[in-house]
């Protein structure tokens, strides 16, 4: 399989343009969904417990949007959630005595981050079993048709060289080589 | 087998063109993509001690709910859907006999008391439950919902939103006919 020199640095600048075009606007939705974020006057111990709560109102999903954490939504369940987590934090749970609080009552589907069993196998391995098959398909496919590019051209004409060939050449190159 | 790879993307189109059309079928069918897997079902009913609706003084715990099968319906003046629904709990109280207990949600006494007043009254009894607590506990996230509760207080299953005809000859009846014990 030939490159063409052209088309390369062609096609790494279309891929960089693309780039340059995309990113900034996904950065600009990232920035966007945090403008909205719930302002409460929860009080704290200190500041831990200011941080943890911080923390799990952004890991935690609202049940009633369609995506959006407890911080981000205005929903009541959102709203309730967190007057929730507020009330265990202060109770000195953890975070994780928080989550699984939420996941009794909601199901999977409160945690962006599924934990790993049976009905979650696909979320978590499938993307990557996709991935592979694919590069496998295309190096297979790549293989195939260099092999197949290389009947039709006839035989390599270096594997065509005797032995007594190649040492004539390999002498007149050294001969060139010292001029 | 030279040939099949390039078929490869035809199998998968086929199979994410199957994929849609099952969630299509579902989707006609009436069945709420959004509404999720009921995190309490096969477990009890959580402890709660909550005032009635029609009288603030008296209180009513989870003991009240266990004995027999029972929906738990959860609605609010508030809630559109709520009056959607309600003249076909109605029926299945009055006409097929179903124990049904209202779990009144984050809604006012004075406009919850005049409707049952209003559109007449399916619950055999209404829990008041103003702030949402055992709302919260059960894992509701709207109203109306309906969890089915066999005799023993095991949550069976809920429905998210209204109830009618299909719902319950298609998933309540059954579920409470094999849980009846």
């Amino acid at each position: 399989m030939k490159l063409d020199p052209v088309a390369v640095p062609r096609q790494a600048y279309l891929a960089q343009l693309l780039l340059a075009l995309i990113l900034p606007g996904m950065l600009l939705l990232l920035d966007s969904t945090r403008a909205f974020a719930v302002i409460e006057t929860y009080e704290f111990e200190d500041d831990g417990q200011r941080q943890q709560y911080l923390e799990l109102s952004e890991t935690l999903r609202c049940p009633k949007c369609q995506n959006q954490n407890i911080a981000d939504s205005n929903a009541p369940i959102a709203a309730d959630m967190r007057k929730e987590v507020h009330r265990l934090i202060g109770e000195g749970k953890s975070n994780d005595d928080v989550v699984d609080f939420m996941v009794e009552r909601f199901g999977e589907f409160v945690v962006y981050k599924p934990k790993l069993d049976a009905s979650t196998y696909m979320l978590w391995f499938g993307p990557g079993v996709i991935a592979i098959l694919g590069i496998i398909i295309v190096l297979t496919m790549s293989a195939k048709a260099r092999k197949k590019k290389q009947q039709q051209d006839g035989p390599d004409p270096e594997s065509t060289l005797s032995v007594a060939e190649q040492q004539k050449l390999n002498a007149l190159l050294r001969d060139q080589d010292r001029d | 087998m030279k040939r099949a790879v390039y078929f490869l993307p035809l199998a998968l189109a086929v199979v994410f063109v199957g994929i849609f059309a099952l969630y299509m079928q579902q989707i006609n069918e009436g069945k709420d993509i959004k509404a999720l897997e009921t995190a309490r079902a096969g477990k009890t009913i959580p402890e709660f001690q909550l005032p009635a609706l029609k009288d603030a003084d008296a209180q009513f715990t989870r003991e009240d709910i266990i004995g027999q099968p029972t929906l738990l319906n959860v609605w609010a003046t508030w809630c559109p859907s709520c009056k959607v629904e309600h003249p076909y709990l109605m029926k299945l109280a009055k006409e097929k006999g179903v124990r049904i207990i209202g779990l009144n949600y984050k809604d006012d006494r004075q406009s919850a008391l005049s409707w049952l007043e209003k559109y007449d009254n399916p619950y055999q009894f209404n829990i008041f439950d103003k702030d949402g607590r055992l709302g919260f506990d059960l894992g509701v996230y709207g109203a109306p919902e309906t969890y089915i509760i066999n005799a023993q207080g095991i949550i069976l299953d809920r429905h998210v939103g209204v109830v009618d005809e299909k719902v319950w000859e298609q998933k309540i009846k059954p579920l409470l006919e094999g849980n009846a014990g």
